[in-house]
């Protein structure tokens, strides 16, 4: 009876810090499915953006003085904004030339990962820095007390998960992006500037992976080689959930970032690595296009 | 009579394959011209390399004044020209009424427009929610021309519009047809039968690896089967 009562506060616990790793996650891997959706390409350099999000949210954040809040405020618009006008750069100069070849395209992003990852070095450095939280309030729980930033973390994400499946369903823009990502060749002959598309649709899903790290950055400190797990996790996300779905990447994310937690809390954090690992080999098995794609024809 | 669409001399390619060799063509303001020709002629390259989908590597296509080889593919249809692919083509996944939204929106076209679709095709108004990859082959039809007329085009590119579709459907299918020449608007329609063209065509061009051959009138075509059975074979 005892060890049920001392059960429940640790699930709840490994709950919420799952929930924290899922909403990060949804976000980083929905701008790498996005990508994929609309572009058919797969991109290497993903993980890369997330950690010039964080690198960039630690030296706005750094430069600024006053208030942490304020910096930090700037730093979730600025650096967003400014990883998206990179990864536009690269995609008009780099995948536009190579026509999109799918092989091609998986060469240069990961060409372009190694100079991201460079240039970070250089001028960031091999430290690893944290990023002081907007605010510091603690949630009083009847059994913890919990990190009012971690909850707002939550919040942020799925307001942004909300905005995006508007954008996407209700809009215009939406519109175009799905009438591209359905048929590249029938939108052209409608009048939709395809390589326009493209080159915002690459920006957008930078710029999600950014507004992740930012989020995530005072929990995990910035550090130039933080790109890879977000990139693994992301690719684990997209095939469980189905490649261009918007519902599967979240229900993904949500499973792998739960189950993470939980058993990271009672078993090891290896153990969860092995078991997600083991899904996605069960899924590209079985439904090789996700538990929420269709199959392409 | 005046004309609107001149291909002079056109060369495509897939890859390192020629397809169309210098190919001529030209559509007269207001006629429905039929392009006719056996499978794999390059009927389908002739009107997507009017689009753009297709580069030219040599040789023109000019609508009125403007060069259509030189605009990039998505200016092509705001020049006035609108597609009905072979297959149809239709955004499967998105509603019947979001396809129409994606015709209006090429031209900045409003509600009067897509009121006057809806009138030419009332099953698509009972269907505007439905995705359209669920429809029957005769409606998707009718939304792929729906989608087209969006543009309210002076020129308008239809691929085997009646390819396996219900005799009732195909009926419908020729009186749009036939209402748009009323209206002033000229057509190419491609088809690989002969007996679908002749009730609603006005001038027959036959296409064969990739060239024009000859282009007549259909009045010669009737009096002469013979014609035919030289470009296309019996059927
Ligand atoms: N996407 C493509 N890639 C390579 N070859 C193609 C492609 N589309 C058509 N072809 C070839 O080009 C030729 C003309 O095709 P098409 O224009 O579709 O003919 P039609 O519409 O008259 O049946 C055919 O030999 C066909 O095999
Ligand atoms: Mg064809």
């Amino acid at each position: 009876m005892g060890s049920l009562v001392a059960f429940f506060p640790h699930l709840l616990l490994a709950t919420l810090e799952g929930l924290v790793t899922s909403a990060v996650l949804a976000l980083t891997a929905l701008g790498l499915s996005l990508v994929f959706g609309v572009m058919r390409i797969v991109n290497v350099a993903h993980g890369e953006f997330f950690m010039l999000g964080a690198v960039l949210a630690w030296a706005i954040t750094t430069t600024l003085t006053g208030h942490p809040a304020l910096g930090f405020a700037i730093a979730l618009v600025l650096s967003p904004l400014i990883v998206g006008a990179i990864a536009w750069i690269a995609e008009r100069l780099v995948l536009r030339r190579i026509e999109y070849n799918p092989e091609a395209t998986i060469v240069a992003t990961i060409g372009l990962l190694y100079i991201i990852q460079q240039l970070a070095l250089t001028f960031y450095g091999p430290e690893a820095r944290p990023v002081t939280p907007p605010f510091n309030y603690r949630i009083q729980l009847p059994w913890f007390g919990y990190s009012g930033y971690k909850l707002s973390i939550i919040a942020a994400s799925a307001l942004l998960l909300l905005a995006t499946w508007f954008v996407l369903t209700r809009t215009r823009i939406g519109l175009i992006m799905r009438a591209t990502q359905y048929d590249r060749e029938t939108a052209l002959a409608f009048g939709i500037p395809v390589g326009r598309v493209y080159g915002a649709v690459f920006a957008l899903g930078a710029m999600l992976a950014a507004i992740a790290a930012v989020l995530i950055v005072p929990i995990q400190q910035a550090h130039y080689l933080m790109g890879l797990d977000p990139l693994l996790l992301s690719f684990i996300v997209v095939i469980i959930g189905g490649l261009g779905s918007l519902r599967g990447t979240v229900i993904a994310a949500l499973l792998i970032g739960v189950s993470d937690g939980i058993i990271s809390v009672f078993f090891s954090p290896t153990l969860a690595k092995i078991i997600a690992t083991l899904v996605v080999a069960m899924v590209l098995v079985f439904r090789p296009q996700g538990l929420f794609g269709t199959a392409t024809k | 009579m005046s004309v609107t669409l001149t291909i002079a001399g056109l060369d495509c390619f897939y890859g390192e394959v020629q397809v169309l060799h210098g190919l001529e063509l030209e559509l007269r303001k207001g006629e429905v011209l039929c392009l006719l020709g056996r499978n794999g002629a390059g009927k389908t390259t002739t009107l997507k390399a009017i689009m753009g989908l297709v580069p030219a590597r040599a040789g023109s296509i000019t609508l009125g004044t403007s060069e259509l080889t030189e605009l990039p593919a998505h200016e092509v249809p705001r020049a006035g020209i609108a597609y009905v692919p072979q297959g149809r083509r239709l955004f499967a996944e998105l509603t019947v009424a979001e396809n129409i939204e994606i015709g209006l929106m090429t031209r900045n076209k409003g509600k009067m427009v897509r009121e006057n679709v809806l009138d030419l095709f009332p099953v698509l108004r009972e269907r505007l929610k439905q995705r359209s990859g669920t429809l029957s082959g005769g409606e998707q039809q009718m939304l792929a021309m729906a989608r087209a007329l969006c543009l309210e085009p002076e020129v308008l590119l239809l691929d085997e519009p009646t390819e396996g579709l219900m005799p009732s459907m195909i009926a419908k299918i020729r009186e749009t047809v036939t209402g748009l020449r009323e209206r002033g608007v000229s057509t190419i329609l491609v088809e690989q039968r002969v007996d679908a063209v002749l009730s609603v065509a006005d001038r027959v061009a036959f296409i064969e690896n990739g060239r024009n051959r000859e282009t007549v009138d259909v009045t010669q075509l009737r009096d002469d089967p013979e014609m035919v059975r030289r470009y296309v074979g019996v059927g």
